[in-house]
């Protein structure tokens, strides 16, 4: 592969995210086993591995498996409980589904020759639709017609609050959008550029030691983004549920 | 190698033809969206079956251990306080008693001194009055022998000296010389 981008810069950072049949064959069915069902079914095996093994014991005093696991609980249960109110508690194991999954499907997908499952819109939008479709059916479900109260600014001026309706309005509607995009751009744009970073160092010889440095610094940077990432979707996931649950409105 | 660059080139341009974005691919989406779903449903079921439970009821075991270590302490603590006033409390009483019983030794040992001193008073004027009456007796028997022995004497003298011993002029003689 080197060899070919010394002879002519070659760099396909966007291969990286081609989703291929494991076992071999061109056409990918639904049903399919591709890599996406691999590193997905890794995510599965790391949750289970934290939070399924490593509380096994139940021990008091926990073992370091362990209290990670507690305090991704607490983490996560505190976050519930501060966003969405008391009313969000019984949401928790859901948040906490989109959160361990989104973690681990961003931290997997740093290990290198991964795939990482959430650089796709199809799932981050499959996700962020989840989010937005729970939560509008739920605010229906709670609060009847009066969730839709929620673009009606009553704080506001009476002139204003049909225009300040109309904006709340395409707000909610750009949610889901802005909700997958952020994650699933995020995810894209790091591993891209690690890959023409690592591009560069297969064409420039010596010199190759700049961009490896580089992929180094961005890989601590894209650690980074794959938890922050990870905890803006569940808290903005949190957010939008407090308005289905009725909390405090705007 | 120039064959494999090219056919690099080759498949990368039929990729950007067929798709550009793998993740605009539309032809991969219900795969990724099934395996997805499915993804999401086993962590769903793992976490509410299993995880968060057993978490939730270790921190749930934690936290009330750790409450209930602390109302032991604390029980444990007032008991201490309760014990110190206790024996305070008995220490002061103790005192008190002590004081009681000093006091009242002090009086019953007033009292046996003072009857006491009243008895050895009482003997001491007994013996003093037996003892004037015996001195008064001493003394009357001793005037009455000078008596005896100042008539004797007086009469030896006179009949030495040639008189006459009248016993009555005698007796009065000396009665007068012991009188004066």
């Amino acid at each position: 592969m080197a060899g070919e981008e010394t002879s002519k810069l070659n760099i396909h950072p966007m291969e990286q995210f081609i989703v291929k049949p494991l076992f071999g064959g061109d056409t990918i069915h639904w049903y399919t086993p591709t890599n996406v069902t691999l590193w997905m079914g890794i995510a599965v095996l790391v949750m289970i591995a934290l939070l399924v093994l490593g509380t096994s014991r139940r021990s008091i005093i926990p073992s370091r498996l362990q209290s990670v696991g507690e305090m991704l609980y607490g983490f996560i249960h505190n976050m519930v409980e501060e966003v969405t109110g008391h009313d969000g508690i019984k949401y928790f194991p859901y948040v906490m589904t989109l959160f361990m999954f989104v973690v681990l499907a961003n931290l997997l997908g740093l290990i290198p020759m991964a795939f990482a499952t959430t650089s796709h819109f199809a799932v981050t939008a499959t996700l962020a639709m989840l989010v937005f479709l729970s939560v509008t059916i739920l605010g229906f479900a709670k609060q009847g017609i009066g969730f839709l109260g929620m673009f009606w600014v009553s704080s506001a001026p009476l002139v204003l609050r049909p225009v300040l309706a109309l904006i709340e309005i395409i707000s909610y509607f750009v949610r889901p959008l802005s909700h997958s995009i952020r994650l699933g751009g995020n995810v894209m744009a790091g591993h891209a550029v690690i890959k023409v970073f690592a591009g560069f160092a297969g064409a420039l010889g010596v010199a190759s030691v700049v961009p490896i440095l580089s992929i180094a610094a961005i890989y601590g940077l894209e650690l980074l983004v794959a938890v922050v990432q990870a905890y803006v979707f569940t808290i903005l996931t949190c957010v939008y549920l407090r308005d289905a649950v009725g909390g405090a409105h705007h | 190698m120039a064959t494999t660059a090219t056919e690099a080139v080759a498949t990368g341009a039929e990729h950007a033809e067929k798709t550009g974005l793998p993740q605009l691919d539309f032809a991969t989406f219900p795969n990724q969206i099934f395996w997805l779903a499915v993804t999401l449903v086993i962590i769903y079921l793992v976490l509410t079956r299993v995880a968060l439970p057993r978490i939730g009821a270790v921190l749930a075991e934690r936290s009330g251990t750790i409450t209930n270590d602390l109302a032991a302490a604390e029980e444990f603590k007032q008991k201490a306080v309760q014990a110190e006033r206790a024996y305070n409390d008995a220490l002061t009483m103790a005192r008190g008693e002590a004081a009681k019983i000093v006091a009242s030794a002090k009086a019953d040992i007033q009292k046996d001194l003072d009857k006491a001193i009243a008895k050895a008073d009482a003997d001491i004027a007994a013996k003093a009055v037996e003892s004037e009456a015996k001195i008064t007796e001493i003394k009357a028997g001793a005037l009455d022998a000078i008596t005896e022995v100042a008539k004797d004497t007086a009469r030896e003298l006179v009949i030495a000296l040639g008189g006459k011993a009248d016993a009555k002029s005698i007796t009065a003689a000396v009665a007068a010389r012991l009188k004066g």
